[in-house]
């Protein structure tokens, strides 16, 4: 394009200022452009320098304190962060909601929940005393909640506009929130409560509880219980569970693996607040024309999906299947413990019977784990991050969070 | 021409020395800028193509349920239809939500893009642009009133979508209270409200894509050369924020937190990702506006 006349008639000199002039005024927008990044890389920083000044407390002190936690009404945002390592992660996932998923319809909770165990996740919580809490999953544009009002058990899928409802007798809705862990069967808010009380349980000679300094949780002063195993062998790292300074409430729960690297777990408050919820919170109508799936319904199908789950590695759901019809005992104990599982017959898992697992997935089986062999004979080690299973030729099962070296020396010691 | 000559003629008038002094002046010329814009073909033909997807939606899903009568079915796979499909059938309000989540990845950015795309580059392609700076408005408040025209098309793009969405889903769908996608269970009345929030928030989420398009426009004196542009950016962005191997530089894409309105519609509302949209588009903003502010100021305008 032509310059303008205007330019060509000034003199060098004006033309090389006015250049210059001209040049300056991108000035502005790399500057903004700068400040931008500056924030950006500042803000955090800043932000994370200042641990609470809190008067010092001994580790005892800090688990009464926990212990003695009775808030029963709050309401925050909660982010979980699961690295497990699994190898199946993708095909779990792919697999359960599909095929034999829809059958329970897709609102049922247990499919839903079981997606928590890999990525990160945003949660919302809320709880006013043991009749009412509310648990929901935020998903692109849709949300999972899972809603517990005075004994009625709502789930909503808004993504499929699906909703599905169960009675809760007490027995049952325990075992349920057992198995999904975000809530206490005593109805406690606290959502990594029931992480720090698994994690208590292990202690004894074998683990080392500290508090270790302080730490800003959701905007919460917080002191920091440090859990470690004094046993090697363990893939557990530490577990450190931050917890409210004021009232005792878990904020934040952090379990490392041994290995290093990010954490397996990382699941803790963003945002809380330790004032009653609104009730509307917790009143659940079906939207109108929306499919509704009792609880009942899904017992009926619960054969073939239950079959169907057993073929899928990776479910513990297998394991307590096994439980029950061939021999279980632990080896060891603390950290190190390893379940044995012996299968009735001798004979394999239901898979390598492969009446219910095709040839391919058998194969894909042995590809994911490691051959081993020892005094026992020879055996498949599956590895996750955090928990090892070793799959013996003759059929038994050794599991258990600890090294790949320990299982074997478990099943050399067993086989004796 | 014809009409580019008028509008030309329109804003001789408005470009009066005198006018000048006074203070709506400005107010004046956005006003011309805006009728300009809102006169031309293909405004009509941009807003037509929006009001017409959510209506095509609706009748796409009426058709898919038969009748309306079951529902709950919502295609056999849910997930991978545009989000909000699924309560449709069961109340018409969510349409707004559906057609906003089908047009706010491609078709309304394109509408934007072509029209902020053409707003200085159009006026240098048609030799209109020198005219307009006879006027003693001074360069920086003309690219102030283009820059505020596309915003005002931003506001009325998303509008006519939502409310062409609204009418068409209470005439194909049963309409009524409003089951948020958190479970609780809001007012219709409330419903519209968040639903007029929600095209609220769509329309600033247009605006540093719109910054993107004018800052392209004062580059070059092809108004078609600046719609592909900017259109071929978006495209380009989309595309980045869909490969998770990018994930870090996802969230300085201007792109990556559009869908963030429908948190507008949990209960209460989550504002997270939210206000990190308008903290995003307020980035894009301020950069791609004084960038844009240092191209056309210094410029030679030849045509």
């Amino acid at each position: 394009m032509a310059p303008n006349d205007s330019a060509e008639t000034i003199g060098e000199a004006t033309s090389t200022v006015v250049g210059r002039r001209k040049t300056a005024r991108y000035i502005v927008p790399v500057a903004v452009a700068g400040v931008a990044a500056a924030t950006i890389g500042l803000v955090p920083a800043l932000a994370s320098s200042g641990d609470p000044d809190l008067p010092k407390i001994s580790a005892q002190e800090l688990i009464e304190k926990i212990a003695a936690s009775d808030e029963e009404q709050l309401s925050g945002t909660f982010k979980i962060s699961t690295d497990l390592g699994l190898p199946l992660d993708g095909l779990a996932g792919s697999l359960v909601p599909g095929g034999e998923g829809k059958d329970g319809g897709a609102a049922a909770p247990q499919d839903k929940l079981m997606e928590l165990t890999s990525g990160t996740h945003t949660l919302r919580v809320a709880a006013d005393g043991p009749e009412r809490q509310k648990l929901s999953v935020l998903g692109d544009a849709s949300e999972y909640s899972v809603i517990h009002n005075q004994g009625e058990v709502w789930a909503y899928d808004s993504a499929s506009d699906e909703v599905y409802h169960a009675e809760a007798p007490e027995g049952r809705d325990a075992g349920k929130h057992a198995e999904k862990a975000p809530k206490g069967p005593e109805g406690a808010p606290a959502t990594p409560k029931d992480f720090a009380e698994q994690a208590l349980a292990a202690a004894g000679d074998t683990t080392s509880v500290t508090v270790d300094g302080t730490a800003q949780v959701a905007g919460r002063d917080a002191y920091q219980l440090l859990i470690k195993p004094k046993q090697s062998g363990s893939t557990i790292g530490s577990v450190r569970i931050a917890v409210d300074a004021e009232n005792g409430v878990p904020l934040k729960f952090t379990l490392s693996a041994a290995s290093g690297g990010k954490a397996v777990v990382d699941a803790g408050f963003t945002k809380v607040d330790f004032s009653k919820p609104a009730a509307s919170t917790f009143a659940f109508t079906p939207p109108k024309g929306a499919k509704v799936t009792e609880a009942d319904e899904l017992e009926t199908g619960k054969d073939e999906r239950g079959a169907a789950q057993k073929a899928l590695p990776g479910q513990l759901a297998e394991l307590d299947g096994l439980a029950g019809e061939g021999g279980f005992n632990v080896i060891g104990e603390g950290w190190t413990s390893i379940a044995e599982i012996k299968s009735p017959g001798g004979k394999g898992l239901p898979e390598a019977g492969s009446d219910d697992m095709p040839a391919e997935a058998q194969g894909f089986l042995d590809a994911l784990g490691d051959k081993v062999t020892g005094k026992f004979g020879s055996g498949t080690v599956f590895k996750t991050r955090l928990v090892n299973a070793l799959l013996t030729d003759d059929g038994s099962v050794y599991v258990g969070a600890v090294t790949k070296d320990a299982l074997v020396r478990a099943a050399d010691a067993a086989a004796k | 021409m014809s009409q580019a000559e008028k509008s030309q003629a329109e804003r001789a008038r408005l470009s009066d020395p005198q006018g000048s002094r006074h203070p709506l002046w400005t107010l004046g010329l956005l006003r011309s800028e805006i009728t300009t814009l809102l006169r031309r073909h293909r405004t009509y033909a941009l807003l037509g193509v929006l009001a017409a997807v959510p209506v095509l939606i609706g009748i796409a899903v009426r058709i898919e349920t038969g009748g309306g009568g079951g529902g709950g079915e919502g295609g056999p796979d849910g997930g991978a239809g545009p989000a909000f499909l699924a309560q449709v059938t069961n109340n018409g309000y969510f349409l707004v939500f559906a057609a906003l989540a089908a047009t706010l990845p491609v078709f309304l950015p394109m509408a934007v893009g072509v029209v902020a795309g053409d707003a200085v580059a159009g006026e240098a392609n048609s030799g209109t642009l020198r005219y307009l700076l006879v006027a003693p408005a001074g360069r920086t408040r003309l690219l102030l009133v283009k820059y505020a025209s596309v915003l005002v098309f931003c506001l009325i793009a998303t509008l006519v979508v939502a409310v062409s969405a609204l009418a068409a889903g209470a005439l194909l769908f049963p309409v009524g209270d409003v089951t948020t996608i958190s479970g609780t269970r809001i007012g219709f009345g409330e419903g519209v409200v968040r639903a007029a929030l929600t095209a609220l928030v769509v329309a600033v989420s247009l605006t540093g894509f719109a910054a993107i398009g004018l800052f392209v426009s004062t580059l070059t004196g092809s108004g078609i050369g600046a719609m592909a542009a900017t259109v071929g950016l978006l495209i380009t962005v989309q595309i980045l924020d869909s490969i998770p191997q990018l994930s870090g530089v996802h969230p300085y894409l201007f792109a990556h937190y559009w869908m963030s309105f429908a948190d507008v519609l949990r209960e209460p509302v989550h504002w997270d990702d939210l206000s990190k949209n308008f903290q995003l588009q307020g980035l894009y903003v301020a950069v791609f506006g004084s960038a844009a502010w240092a191209r056309f100021t210094a410029k030679d305008i030849t045509a």
